[in-house]
C-alpha cells in the first residue's frame, strides 16, 4: 500500500464520522504505521471566549480520530478498531485562530491490541498535547463489508 | 466562563443556561447541567452532528471526553468557595461501553483537592447508572 492510499483510506473513513467532518478533521499526510491529521481553527469550539482558545475537548476529539485511523496506515485490510482508552497531557494551550496537527502512530500492533501515540501541535510551535492509547481488534469481519468496500474504495 | 456576574447568577438560581451560552464549545456539543441540591448532573442530549462511528451508529468517543471533560472543569468551578480558573493539565479516559445515539449523562466527584491542584473522577452513562460508557479522571491546576 503507498501513502496516498493511505491518506485516502484515511480520509474516506473519517468522512463517515459525523463530528470529524463538523470539525473539518483531514489527514495531510501519511506512510507506514503513521499520520498527521489537521483541525482547522474555528469559532464553535473556543472553550475561553476571553482569549479564543479552542476546547481541549476539540483536540481530544482530534487525538482519537486521529489515533483511531492510523491503524488504517498500519495494517494492510480495514479494521474498525473501538477506543479502549486514552490518556491527553496537555502542555499548553492552542494558539487561536490557527490550527492544530496531530500526529499519530501506531508503535505496537498484537493481535488483540493496537498501542498508539500520539502529539498535537501547531505550526511552528511546540507541543500542545501527548495521547497515548490502545484500540481493540475486534476483527475485520465485526464490520459489514460494504463499508470496508466503502473505506478502501475498490481500490483493489 | 470568567465573567463573574454569570457565575454568580448560576450559583444564585441553578440555571446553568447563560453560562452554557457563554462557552463556545460547551454550547455546540449541547452542553447542559441540571442542579439537584449540591448535586450537578450533565446532560448531552442525542445530536447527529456528535456521532463518529456510522455503523451502530455511536457517539465519537472523542465526543464523549470532551463532554466528560467540561463537565469536570464546570463541576470544580461550581465547587470553590471563591471564583479561581481550572486548567486541564491530563485526562485518562477509558471507553466501557459504546456510547449510542441517545442523551448521555455524567457525574463528578472531588477526589482531592490541593492548593492547586485537584483530581476530579468522572463518570458517563446512558441507560442505567449502574452501567457507565465511561470513566475518566482528571487533574487541573487551580488558578487564582
Amino acid at each position: 500500500m503507498n501513502d496516498e492510499t493511505r491518506i485516502n483510506r484515511v480520509n474516506r473513513f473519517i468522512s463517515t464520522l459525523n463530528q470529524a467532518r463538523e470539525l473539518g478533521l483531514n489527514a495531510t499526510d501519511a506512510g507506514e504505521g503513521y499520520l498527521v491529521m489537521e483541525l482547522p481553527y474555528s469559532d464553535r469550539i473556543i472553550g475561553n471566549p476571553d482569549t479564543g482558545v479552542i476546547h481541549g475537548g476539540a483536540i481530544t476529539t482530534l487525538m482519537d480520530t486521529a489515533s483511531g485511523s492510523v491503524m488504517i496506515c498500519g495494517l494492510d485490510e480495514f479494521e474498525l478498531c473501538p477506543t479502549l482508552d486514552l490518556r491527553v497531557d496537555y502542555m499548553r494551550p492552542a494558539e487561536p485562530r490557527k490550527p492544530v496537527y496531530a500526529r499519530a502512530e501506531t508503535y505496537k500492533i498484537t493481535r488483540n491490541i493496537i498501542f498508539t501515540r500520539c502529539e498535537a501541535y501547531q505550526e511552528g510551535g511546540e507541543t500542545i498535547a501527548n495521547c497515548v492509547g490502545t484500540f481493540m481488534r475486534i476483527g475485520k469481519e465485526a464490520t459489514p463489508k460494504s463499508y470496508r468496500d466503502l473505506i478502501t474504495g475498490g481500490e483493489e | 466562563m470568567t465573567d463573574p456576574e454569570i457565575l454568580r447568577y448560576t450559583q444564585e438560581t441553578g440555571d446553568f443556561s447563560r453560562m452554557m451560552e457563554s462557552i463556545p464549545y460547551a454550547s455546540w456539543i449541547g452542553l447542559q447541567c441540571d442542579r439537584f441540591g449540591d448535586d450537578l448532573i450533565f446532560r448531552l442530549p442525542a445530536k447527529e452532528e456528535n456521532l463518529g462511528n456510522p455503523i451502530l451508529p455511536a457517539i465519537h468517543g472523542g465526543v464523549i471526553g470532551g463532554f466528560m471533560e467540561m463537565s469536570a472543569a464546570i463541576y470544580l468551578i461550581m465547587s470553590q468557595d471563591t471564583f479561581r480558573m481550572p486548567r486541564i493539565v491530563d485526562f485518562s479516559l477509558d471507553y466501557l461501553r459504546a456510547g449510542l445515539n441517545r442523551e448521555t449523562y455524567a457525574e463528578c466527584r472531588l477526589t482531592r483537592q490541593g492548593n492547586r491542584v485537584a483530581n476530579v473522577m468522572i463518570s458517563a452513562w446512558q441507560k442505567s447508572r449502574s452501567q457507565p460508557i465511561a470513566t475518566a479522571r482528571a487533574h487541573f491546576l487551580l488558578e487564582d
